[in-house]
């Protein structure tokens, strides 16, 4: 068989790596898909992300290990525990940040962070835990280039059809439009009795809720572990500044295009894997300072 | 001219009181710098703080009614931190002896704070055989391992089971670049051929594309010059990706306990690795891990069971010596054999590596497992003489040629 090299290399190499870059990207999507509806539509930085992302994680492991609560009904559960979690963040301590300068919001959540994953570290360890994939998804696929294992495929489709979702909610339903429009203008949507400070926690609850789903995506891939969100949350942070902070069509793209990036990194110059996003954010940023889909404000 | 004299006598004093600690009662302080809170954290961290804890408490808290002190820090794995933890140790809070260091980066960078202060530095966690190498100082001990054992140990025996083309995924950093380098050394002398390597950034949380790589260069062993987290990633997903069930085999060349308990038996199973310790080994490793499990509720590692050890030893040389100074202690501690749980008859060496046996494990399969921590079959004990770079082969230039 001959086979006509791409780029250098053969063509099931680098479909390979585009296909895993897709899949890394999936989560980039997501977790930054939750950063950018809380940044769009509350305006805070909200770096406590990661830490909830790793509780997603960690609920689907308690949920399994201590009620035999499987994978599926997981999916649903943790994300809703988890986003009650950040509700009563946002009731407690985020509220009374509103209208202040981004920095206190950025430090807070910083700080909750912090403590939540210390807190972790300190009953499980650093290695973390393991989490088996559903008995559904074991398994893969020789798709000839490759050997794609079942489960990335699932992570791959599953987390396109919530981001879309999402995107649908905030840009193209009622919901979403009252809920912008209270962005814009508290006060006049106020004024149309719709009960602003509720939709708030409820959109807060929502993007925590998205981070916790990703975690638990991400269980049956990485170990549980304390730090799984701290690795990730830079890179997340790095993915929203480059698709226009809050934007949430460009936050969804971006992700995927970086993941696929990273992946081509890791096959041409593997050291530079973990520096080639933010890179691309300097780059970025010096052509387009708010970001590729960002308005000019 | 005269607050020349002045300093020049305060000088003195001080040189002196730190000769003469057992006249006066002086604090015996050990340093313990190892990562408190990244991938390195389990394999030593704070129960390694407590392996130090446990020397001291069986040392009565006390040398020659001088009391012992320990203090300790999180170095992040970064070689700058490190170092500045290293030099306020000893410049401004009087530490005879720091401990630990795993990350050989921060590791190779302590060595030199400590080679330009003169004091002692005695290593458990980092693994570079250049610590002892090219790198090595007349203050510095690499006490449990090293990069050349782990490719004696497990390198040579899995060429020699008919492994013989390689493709390593390298940490990048020193650490990794070692250990590389020593396997494959091994691996050609044993016959066989080395066909690529990947250097993949510390702590990835991904590995599969680096896995593919190796997947791609069809060798039959994909030697994993990591460790700790990046040791259970790529194993996890060597697994998820079909790596070992399409026929490849993985030789894990740095596998500490904590990694396989963190895989578990069904993923990790079969897996040979090389350790200086293991918990469950006789009577002595069991009695030591007993104490040890008490109070961190984990067994201990040989890193950890190692800092036992190095402290112990370390104690015992300043009591003999009767003095904390660097050379009298370095001199004491390499005419003393170490014994203890874990060590029969080691050495210190010239080049400040200790010459001690080594195990070669293989991780058991579920149903052989009894339960928690029971995870290795011993395979082979490897006499020191086969995992110890021969002192002719040195480049440690303490090392006299002869």
């Amino acid at each position: 068989m001959y086979v006509i090299p791409l780029l250098g290399i053969p063509p099931q190499v680098l479909f390979g790596q585009l296909l895993l870059g897709l899949i890394n990207g999936a989560f980039y999507a997501m977790l930054s898909l939750g950063l950018a509806v809380i940044f769009g539509l509350l305006n805070i930085i909200n770096f406590a992300h990661g830490a909830l992302y790793m509780m997603g994680a960690f609920c689907a492991y308690f949920l399994l290990n201590v009620l035999g609560i499987g994978y599926w009904p997981a999916l649903i559960v943790a994300p809703i525990m988890v986003g009650i979690f950040g509700m009563i963040l946002e009731r407690t301590m985020l509220q009374w940040l509103s209208g202040l300068d981004h920095l206190y919001g950025l430090l807070l959540t910083f700080g909750i962070a912090l403590i939540v994953q210390g807190v972790f570290q300190n009953y499980f360890g650093s290695s973390g835990l393991p989490y088996a994939i559903p008995d559904e998804l074991k398994g893969g696929m020789n798709l000839g280039f490759m050997f794609l294992p079942i489960y990335r495929g699932w992570v791959v489709v599953f987390s396109l059809i919530v981001c879309l979702l999402t995107w649908f909610l905030i840009e193209r339903t009622r919901l979403g439009a009252n809920l912008r429009a209270a962005t814009e203008n508290p006060t006049l949507v106020r004024a149309f009795g719709i009960n602003v400070p509720r939709m708030i926690t409820l959109t807060y609850g929502l993007g925590v809720g998205l981070a916790a789903l990703a975690g638990v995506l991400s269980a049956p891939i990485n170990q549980v572990r304390p730090l799984m969100g701290a690795d990730l949350i830079i890179v997340v942070f790095a993915v929203v500044v480059i698709g226009g902070m809050g934007s949430i069509m460009g936050s969804i793209i971006t992700g995927f295009a970086l993941g696929i990036i990273e992946g081509l990194t890791k096959y041409f110059y593997p050291e530079a894997s973990n520096t080639v996003v933010f890179v691309l954010m300097v780059l970025v940023l010096l052509v387009k300072p708010s970001g590729l889909t960002g308005r000019a404000t | 001219m005269r607050l020349h004299g002045i300093s020049a006598l305060l000088a003195a004093t001080a040189l002196a009181s730190g000769f003469a600690m057992s006249a006066s009662a002086e604090t015996i302080k050990l340093g313990v710098l190892n990562d408190q809170s990244g991938v390195y954290t389990d394999l030593s961290g704070p129960g390694g703080v407590d392996a130090v804890r446990m020397a001291v408490e069986d040392a009565g808290g006390a040398i020659n009614g001088n009391k012992i002190e320990i203090v300790s820090a999180d170095h992040q794995n970064k070689p700058d931190v490190g170092t500045s933890v290293a030099r306020q140790w000893y410049d401004q809070d009087h530490v005879d002896a720091i401990f630990d260091i795993p990350n050989s980066g921060v590791a190779l960078a302590v060595q030199e704070v400590a080679r330009e202060k003169h004091k002692i530095v005695i290593f458990s966690g980092p693994a570079s055989s250049d610590l002892t190498g090219a790198k090595c100082s007349p203050v510095g001990i690499q006490w449990t391992y090293d990069t050349y054992g782990l490719a004696k140990g497990t390198g040579a025996a899995v060429t020699k089971a008919g492994g013989d083309t390689w493709f390593f995924l390298t940490a990048d950093y020193a650490f990794g670049q070692a250990l590389e380098r020593d396997t494959a050394a091994v691996v050609t002398a044993n016959g066989g051929k080395v066909l690529g390597e990947v250097r993949t950034p510390l702590a990835s949380p991904d590995f599969s594309s680096f896995l593919l790589q190796a997947q791609a260069s069809k060798a039959k062993i994909i030697g994993l010059a990591n460790a700790g987290g990046d040791t259970v990633t790529s194993i996890k997903q060597a697994a998820e990706f079909g790596i070992t069930s399409g026929g490849q085999k993985l030789a894990g060349l740095l596998v500490f306990l904590s990694d396989i308990n963190s895989i578990g038996l069904k993923t990790a199973q079969g897996l040979e690795l090389t350790e200086s310790f293991y918990w469950d080994l006789n009577d002595e490793t069991r009695a030591f891990s007993k104490r040890f499990f008490e109070r961190n509720k984990k067994e201990p590692t040989m890193v950890q069971a190692g800092l036992y050890g190095a402290a112990k030893h370390y104690l015992e040389a300043v009591k003999t010596s009767g003095s904390t100074d660097a050379d009298k202690v370095m001199a004491a501690m390499r005419a003393n054999p170490v014994n203890d749980f874990m060590t029969k008859n080691g050495k210190v060496r010239e080049d400040g590596k200790v010459v001690r046996d080594m195990y070669l494990f293989e991780v058991k399969k579920p149903e052989e497992s009894k339960g928690p921590w029971d995870y290795y079959k011993l395979i082979r004990q490897i006499p020191a003489a086969e995992v110890t770079r021969p002192i002719e082969e040195s480049a440690c230039s303490l090392v006299k040629k002869g």
